[in-house]
């Protein structure tokens, strides 16, 4: 009686946790007034100062929706979305990424550009190393980080260097820019080659030193409306809103540049 | 599970549910493994930036197991013995590189050995400098496996039980006789899987190296590193190299264990210590 | 003198004295928890109590206490220690177990197994020297463990419960050959074995709760016990009292017997006599004058052709037939009857 009573017990207890599982795997459930509609937002993680702010302006200006926002690297997005994950909404931080979605997931349309984004050099507050210029950076003894090419900031990392000609022999090539950004505001690196946005984005920790070269490689940001939403016409109006003169503001107040 | 071995029948929830655990740990490595473009695959996994990772992963690995080896060993004695001062609470703590998530042991590392770090300015006084070289690699990956093998080791020792070397101490052993031909034959079997254990750790070792050491094809840039590197720009080459990754460790781990049972001294002690210690 | 031990061990309670003579075996008794342990890894050096001193041969082996801070460690003192469990390294050969000893005093590789296979001669295992501990069996693994204590040469040795763990074929041969290496070299032996004291100890000390309660020559505390313990193992009662001029005033009552000459009315004494001795009814008989107490049995068991009842810390023999007609079972109440001239009345301090 008791074994049957303590297995019953059991039983009910796994349930409860499988049930408690379930539940926080999808965040939909189980939550009290809940508004009427959503708009799921995937972006580019550089992304996520300013979407987060357009996405509160967004539910106040259409109240009873609700943004949902996953950032992460571009091409994980776009590896997530291409396995089916469900969104509305797809912004990118480079237009290769967005190519694949939009052969493979497909988009509503075509993708609209909203923003820009170019390196610059990132250096620790106290600049050590005493680096004004690209060419600084080439000098021996110069510990320099900068990302691999294979993720986007590393393939302009090394479009600039070729349109300065300037030859770089970095002691390590990071898997994204906020390896880069760590190795620089820890002090491990004198410098690093990152986006205007991400030194923005850090705050104190490091100095940005601009240079001339960085037009080379203009990294455009598309957004668009995946074939896949439930709710189209919400999805076109998050998308107007961030290519509209609001997003536009709020983007360039974070050091965007204009599409 | 298996009608050989002697021992009482479990329940059947029992092997129920580890047949749940079983699938839960081998369909994703299936699933991976479906996931092979198997015409690419060899030139995948011969291309130099993944033998370059494959082979720094190795090396480094081997030696933060030595490492693990020569600090572990006399840590798990001295944890076992009760030896140490304020041990309650010297456990938990040499244990932490296990809960902590790699990257703040990596923000931990580089706070200690880094540039600007506790040790760091000294070390860079000395000509030293750590920072984004292949010993940044092993000390990262040394700090995340020891406690593997300290764990393991130490559990081993306290089982094993300190009569034999009551008794060798009587026969007038001094302590370093009853150490190296007592006490260590005896856990040799722990010691070996706690190696092991520690080996695997430092292979698949990638956030405290990734914050601490950085990412360089020869240097720095080990299998996981590549792996997660590859995959931003093509998804294959990182399943290939993660197949790789996967049979390296079932290798080094099979070969351990082939070893073990190829000698016979070895052999005796395990059937000794299942059938439990003489009464 | 060969040993002089004397400690005090505040954690376990414990306050032992212990004396063994030049080619002396003392045997160690006393119920579980005594402290016969403690004694023996005291001894040995395996376990440091309070305070207190030992010397073996006249060298040091501890002096614990306010100032003295001496501790031989235990592979100095050249003690051996033989336990219930072989022991034996399970990674070494039954050889190298037994050259463990002279390889750890320095002897060269083969010096040690020739050492080493005198020794295995002499405890009849020579054959077993290539084996494995795991493939031994019980009294083999015993007599090998002998060997590897004898092969250190210690001066002196301690044996706890050497036999316990052997079975009844094993335990006998085991005897025997501990009786043959024992002779003419110091050694203690702990057990519980009335055998094991009757064959191999010259002298015999009773621990209980941590104390010696009694010691002497084997057959004097074998047959003059002064402990329960003691009497238990010799198979007879015995009870506690203050000696009177008629007998001993024990209890509620007053055993009469033959009150031994070296007694004193007033001393504390003990009064002790044969299971075989007593009587045993169901209600009191009238007659002679004679020692009678009334009990309740706890317990009937075989002994020899006859029956063992138990009541408490009193036992009677009776013929199966008597206990049959009697009734006997536990809980039932009896009378326990014995002629006074069945009673030796002693000198005897009552236990703690």
């Amino acid at each position: 009686m008791t074994g049957r009573r303590a297995r019953a017990a059991a039983a009910a207890v796994a349930a409860g946790l499988l049930a408690g599982l379930l539940s926080a795997c999808s965040p939909a459930a189980g939550q009290a007034g809940e508004p009427s509609r959503t708009v799921t937002v995937f972006a580019a993680a550089s992304l996520k100062k300013t979407f987060t702010e357009l996405a509160h302006r967004f539910e106040t200006a259409h109240p009873g929706t609700s943004v949902k926002l996953s950032f992460a690297g571009s091409s994980e997005l776009a590896a997530q979305l291409n396995e089916g994950a469900p969104a509305d909404v797809f912004a990118s931080a480079d237009q290769a990424n967005m190519a694949k979605v939009e052969a493979s997931a497909g988009v509503e349309g075509k993708p609209v550009v909203f923003a820009s984004n170019v390196l610059t050099i990132a250096v620790p507050p106290a600049n050590p190393a005493h680096v004004t210029s690209l060419a600084d950076l080439a000098r021996p003894g110069t510990k320099v980080v900068v990302c691999a090419s294979q993720v986007p900031c590393g393939a302009a990392a090394r479009t600039v260097e070729r349109a300065a000609g300037v030859a770089l022999h970095p002691v390590s090539e990071e898997l994204s820019v906020t390896d880069v950004l760590g190795k620089v505001s820890s002090g491990e690196a004198d410098a690093g080659l990152v986006y205007v946005t991400d030194t923005k984005a850090a705050g104190g920790t490091v100095r940005s030193v601009s240079f001339d070269a960085s037009s080379a490689a203009r990294n455009l940001y598309p957004i668009a409306a995946l074939r896949s939403s439930a709710d189209k016409a919400l999805a076109a109006e998050f998308v107007a809103l961030v290519a509209g003169a609001e997003g536009r503001k709020v983007l360039g107040d974070a050091g965007f540049g204009a599409p | 599970m298996s009608a050989g071995h002697q021992g009482h029948a479990l329940p059947g929830w029992v092997t129920a549910a580890a047949a749940v655990g079983t699938g839960f740990v081998l369909l994703p490595l299936a699933a991976m493994v479906l996931r092979i473009d198997w015409p690419r695959f060899v030139p995948l996994v011969t291309s130099d930036s993944s033998l370059a990772a494959l082979g720094l992963s190795l090396r480094t690995s081997a030696v933060s197991t030595l490492l693990c080896v020569v600090l572990g060993v006399p840590m798990a004695l001295a944890l076992a013995r009760d030896t140490v001062p304020g041990q309650r609470l010297l456990r938990p703590l040499v244990l932490l590189p296990l809960v902590l998530p790699p990257v703040v042991g990596g923000i931990a590392l580089l706070y200690t050995f880094g540039r600007r770090g506790l040790l760091g300015q000294s070390l860079d006084l000395l000509g030293v400098q750590v920072a984004f070289s292949t010993a940044a690699v092993v000390i990262a990956q040394t700090f995340v496996a020891m406690p593997f093998l300290v764990v393991s080791l130490e559990g081993t020792l306290r089982t094993s039980g300190q009569r034999f070397e009551a008794v060798a101490a009587t026969l007038g052993a001094r302590p370093g006789t009853v150490l190296s031909r007592v006490t260590l034959p005896l856990v040799l079997p722990g010691l070996v899987s706690g190696a092991m254990l520690s080996f695997a750790r430092a292979l698949g070792e990638f956030g405290a190296t990734l914050t601490f050491a950085g990412s360089l094809q020869g240097s720095t840039r080990t299998l996981p590193l590549e792996i997660y590197l590859q995959r931003e720009t093509d998804p294959d080459a990182a399943v290939a190299l993660s197949l790789v990754l996967v049979a390296v460790a079932v290798g080094v781990v099979g070969v351990a264990h082939g070893r073990r049972g190829g000698s016979a001294r070895l052999r005796t002690l395990l059937s000794w210590s299942r059938a439990g210690a003489p009464r | 003198m060969s040993l002089q031990v004397s400690f005090v061990d505040d954690a376990r309670g414990t306050d032992l004295q212990l004396d063994v003579a030049d080619s002396e075996t003392v045997a160690v008794l006393g119920p579980n928890g005594a402290g016969k342990s403690t004694l023996l890894n005291v001894i040995a050096g395996l376990h440091r109590p309070a305070s207190g001193s030992g010397r073996l041969d006249g060298e040091t082996l501890f002096d614990l206490g306010d100032r003295a801070r001496t501790w031989v460690p235990a592979q100095d003192r050249r003690v051996g220690l033989l336990s219930q469990d072989a022991l034996l390294f399970p990674h070494l050969s039954v050889l190298e177990n037994v050259a463990f000893g002279p390889r750890s005093a320095g002897a060269g590789r083969s010096e040690a197994r020739r050492r080493a296979s005198h020794w295995l001669e002499q405890v009849e295992a020579l054959d077993l020297a290539g084996r494995r501990p795991g493939q031994l069996s019980g009294g083999q693994a015993q007599r090998i463990a002998v060997a590897r204590a004898l092969a250190a040469e210690p001066r002196l040795l301690l044996l706890d419960e050497p036999l316990a763990a052997l079975d009844q074929s094993a335990a006998p041969l085991v005897r025997r050959l501990l009786k043959r290496v024992l002779e003419g070299r110091p050694s203690v032996i702990v057990t519980h074995d009335v055998m094991d004291a009757l064959v191999l100890a010259d002298r015999i000390v009773v621990v209980e709760g941590g104390r010696v309660v009694e010691q002497g020559t084997t057959d004097a505390v074998l047959e003059r016990p002064r402990s329960r313990f003691a009497a238990g193992m010799a198979g007879l009662n015995l009870l506690h009292g203050r000696i009177t001029d008629v007998g001993l005033a024990a209890g509620s009552g007053t055993v009469s017997g033959s009150i031994d000459a070296t007694a004193a009315a007033g001393d504390d004494g003990v009064a002790v006599f044969r299971p075989a001795d007593v009587a045993v009814y169901t209600q009191a008989p009238a007659g002679s004058p004679r020692n009678t107490f009334h009990v309740t049995v706890t317990d009937v068991e075989p002994h020899g052709d006859q029956l063992r009842v138990r009541a408490g810390d009193l036992a009677a023999d009776v013929t199966p037939a008597a206990a049959a007609e009697l009734e006997l079972a536990p809980g039932t109440p009896a009378v326990f009857v014995v002629k006074a001239a069945a009673v030796t009345i002693y000198p005897g301090k009552p236990a703690h």
